[in-house]
């Protein structure tokens, strides 16, 4: 497979040309599945109407990425640092995860309104726990010998941790924050949709209520996009930040 | 001088080290020759604390320690380089974290990969040069600690012929420009014999002393000496003697 980007375009062609064609033969109405050039069509055309929205979600998944680093690093660092840490939040991180958060969502509506805040935490938690564990679990993956070599060299857990212990756990990092950013955009449009006046979620609740799908799956289609452009961003840094890894 | 005295070591119920007695003199270059996992290299870690010891004493000028921890520089079997960072920035790590300056260590390091055939390496990363210029750079970084005692563990094992020559003769010039104590190991038996004031051969675990010789010709050597010839054979000779005893 040299060139793996020609055989999932094709894929994805194909997939499209049979929704198209099964559509026109069938007659499907617009409202109930919308051929694919109808809907790259509204997604164009209406872009005045859609891109404003997209504009607020994709602040709310950043904000909400942002935020979640912000909580995430430290708290790897220190559960790293301090086992017992680790080993007290246990419970909760694992909680996290085993509670669906999607289902809170009504409740951080009621909590922080309808406002960006409600969907900005939503993403921060959801991006949260694959952040913390993946780094934490970089952390611990560093191997032993290079930590002796530091112990040796004389560094101090600082040293350590800035020389060895983060380049080491970057990649690890990235996994997390590259699975973090396409659920964290599902986190904000959950937040829209439970409660809020902008963002796509948003537009899509009001275009269902009309039954005016073709909309609807344009604003899905930003929304794919939106997704996809963070999932290249963070791609890139990644390849920027931890370029010793790719230049083997 | 560093004497070890009645040093013990079982990984569980495997005898590395049983009341294991050894004396090397101050400015001496002495080398360890035994068969494979006989447990030299355990020796190193446990007088420099990479792995703890049973009981046992490691006296330095007349210091009892626990271990050796920084009157030591030490050169692990394997490299042991960071890939993220440069050959030059690898070879820099002792003296930053030690908070050394930067610009006289740059100059020396410089200077070492220069003798060491490095030049021109120096912004290379780990992944793109050879095995033998990896060792290279190992041995530039074991060479910036200032300690006057150095452990080497195999450190010429992955050099051509040609390289190897002129880091023997680099490593006699540590010796005597720089009055190291060096305590050496080696596989190789003329390496052995073109180095050593003092040669040690070692038995199966539990490592005890076969046999020392004392080698008081001139350096730089040269094997069509007779003398090392003989002695080349005789150490042939004790290291089969042993049944199933791998020389590699
Ligand atoms: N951390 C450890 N736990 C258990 N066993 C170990 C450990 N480290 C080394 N050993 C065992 O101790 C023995 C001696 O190992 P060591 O690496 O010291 O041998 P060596 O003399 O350096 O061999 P070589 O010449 O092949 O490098 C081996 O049998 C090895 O399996
Ligand atoms: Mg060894």
């Amino acid at each position: 497979m040299k060139y793996p980007a020609v055989y999932s375009t094709a894929a994805v062609l194909l997939f499209l040309f049979l929704w198209e064609a099964a559509c026109r033969y069938y007659q499907v109405q617009d409202f109930i599945l919308p051929v694919p050039s109808r809907i790259l069509t509204v997604a164009i055309t209406r872009a005045a109407l859609l891109a404003p929205h997209a504009g607020v979600t994709a602040l709310e998944v950043i904000i909400g990425i942002l935020i979640s680093l912000a909580v995430a690093v430290p708290l790897a660092v220190i559960m790293f640092a301090h086992p017992s840490v680790e080993k007290a939040l246990a419970p909760f991180l694992v909680a996290s995860q085993a509670v669906p958060v999607f289902a809170i969502a009504p409740l951080l509506v009621v909590w922080l309104g309808y406002g960006m805040a409600s969907k900005v935490l939503m993403a921060a938690i959801i991006i949260f726990f694959p952040i913390t564990v993946n780094l934490l679990q970089g952390f611990k993956n560093c191997d032993p010998e290079y930590r002796v070599l530091f112990q040796l060299m004389g560094a101090d857990f600082r040293q350590s941790l800035r020389l060895l212990l983060w380049p080491w756990a970057l990649p690890h990092f990235f996994a997390g924050l590259k699975v973090g950013v396409a659920v964290a955009t599902i986190g904000a449009v959950i937040g829209e949709w439970v409660g809020a006046q902008q963002g796509l979620g948003y537009l899509m609740i009001q275009f269902n209520a009309r039954l005016q799908t073709d909309l609807v799956f344009a604003a899905i289609l930003w929304l794919s996009a939106m997704g996809m452009t963070l999932w290249f961003i963070v791609g890139w840094l990644e390849k920027k930040i931890v370029r010793w890894k790719f230049e083997r | 001088m560093l004497r070890i005295v009645n040093l013990t070591k079982h990984f569980d119920d495997l005898i590395i080290l049983e009341k294991f007695n050894l004396t090397v003199p101050s400015d001496g270059f002495t080398v360890l020759i035994g068969p494979s996992g006989c447990g030299k290299s355990t020796l190193f870690d446990l007088l420099t604390g990479v792995v703890p010891k049973d009981s046992g004493e490691i006296v330095w000028e007349q210091r009892r320690m626990n271990h050796l921890g920084r009157n030591a520089a030490y050169m692990q079997q394997k490299d042991l380089l960071l890939p993220w960072f440069s050959l030059l920035e690898n070879a820099l790590l002792p003296a930053r974290i030690s908070k050394t300056d930067m610009v006289k260590s740059e100059i020396k390091a410089r200077k070492l990969f220069r003798r060491l055939g490095l030049a021109g390496f120096e912004n290379y990363h780990p992944a793109k040069i050879s095995g033998g210029m990896r060792q290279r750079c190992a041995l530039v970084r074991t060479l910036m600690f200032d300690y006057e005692l150095v452990l080497l563990d195999e450190p010429l094992s992955a050099l051509d012929a040609i390289t190897r020559r002129s880091l023997q003769a680099l490593l006699l010039m540590l010796q005597s420009d720089f009055r190291k104590t060096i305590l050496m190991i080696t596989h190789d038996i003329e390496e052995a014999l073109l180095l050593a004031d003092e040669l040690i051969v070692l038995t199966p675990a539990p490592m005890r002393i076969r046999k020392r010789f004392a080698l008081t010709s001139p350096k730089p050597r040269r094997m069509n000496d007779p003398f090392l010839v003989e002695l080349k054979e005789r150490m042939l000779e004790l290291l089969q003697e042993d049944a199933g005893l791998i020389i590699r």
